[in-house]
């Protein structure tokens, strides 16, 4: 098996991290995401934003109390390519 | 953060890449785990109930309609807190789909509820003895070893907020019995925990982890 052969967007531990939180959690605010993943709020945003152009993160944006909060949530296709992901990490890293 | 899989991987580096890559994402859902959904702003809701519930129990002391009459207002205090937060709990676990019947969210009820259950034991075992001076001090113990436990599952400010409620139970217990004014100072560590300590710790869940 080659690094090649995985899925390209899981190939930043930040993207992983931010879908296995997601998948543990259902969803996640922009903050807790920033806090659980000890990234800058730039880096997050960037892996985030790939990661809803894949299609696998549904990214919600609201105002609550006049302030800004932007909730992400995994999608189906999200959860089944990281599913798919940590099977063939699995075969190799175990 | 350690190196993550990269494309021109191959062989053992592959290997060693996957391996690191399989524990990074193991330790971040452990971290992940922890239950997100306390309220902030339905516990700084019941902070204010519980000052006016303070101003209203030293109402009724000082209007000398005695001991029983101090204790229904708690107790209507206690009922109208916990129905908000109970409300607002529900309400931002299903908004950030974190259930409460499974998870972490059943671990941290199950770790909260007991330490009420025995509260509200105590608090009908001791007003029958006549012992109101030790039901604050107790009162505020109990719920901080409920909200201590429940917080190991929970962001830091809960337990931190769990211990200085114990603190403040404790203290009580040990100041207030047998002296002149304890019933005085005791609704005062009731404001101080139930209405100080919630507004506090609302104000900060409200503010870094989603209202």
């Amino acid at each position: 098996m080659r690094a090649d052969e995985f899925d390209p967007l899981f190939l930043s531990q930040v993207r992983l991290g931010i879908v296995a939180v997601l998948l543990q959690r259902g969803a996640a605010t922009f903050p807790e995401l920033k806090d659980l993943l000890g990234v800058t709020q730039g880096n997050l945003g960037i892996h985030l934003r790939k990661l809803e152009e894949g299609g696998y993160v549904a990214v919600e944006k609201e105002f609550v109390d006049r302030r800004p909060r932007t909730t992400a949530r995994l999608t189906r296709a999200g959860r089944d390519a990281f599913r798919r992901h940590v099977e063939r990490l699995s075969r190799l890293g175990d | 953060m350690g190196a993550p899989l990269r494309r021109r991987d191959t062989g053992p580096a592959l290997h060693e890449r996957a391996a690191a890559d399989l524990q990074y994402i193991r330790g971040t859902m452990e971290r992940a785990a922890e239950f997100s959904a306390v309220p902030g702003r339905g516990g700084m809701a019941m902070g204010g109930v519980a000052l006016l519930g303070a101003a209203a129990a030293q109402a009724v002391l000082r209007a000398g309609r005695g001991d029983g009459a101090w204790l229904v207002v708690w107790v209507a205090t206690a009922t109208v807190a916990a129905g908000i937060g109970a409300v607002a709990l529900t309400r931002k676990a299903a908004r950030l789909s974190a259930p409460l019947s499974r998870g972490a969210g059943r671990r941290f009820l199950f770790c909260l509820c007991p330490s009420l259950v025995a509260g509200a034991l105590l608090t009908a075992a001791l007003a029958r003895a006549g012992a109101y001076d030790v039901l604050p001090g107790m009162w505020l113990l109990c719920y901080g070893a409920g909200v201590t436990a429940a917080g190991a599952f929970s962001p830091p400010v809960i337990p931190a907020t769990g211990g200085a409620f114990v603190a403040l139970g404790a203290a009580a217990l040990v100041a207030l019995p047998g002296v002149p004014a304890a019933r005085l100072f005791g609704d005062v560590a009731m404001a101080a925990g139930f209405g100080g300590l919630h507004l506090v710790s609302g104000a900060l869940v409200a503010r870094r982890h989603g209202g």
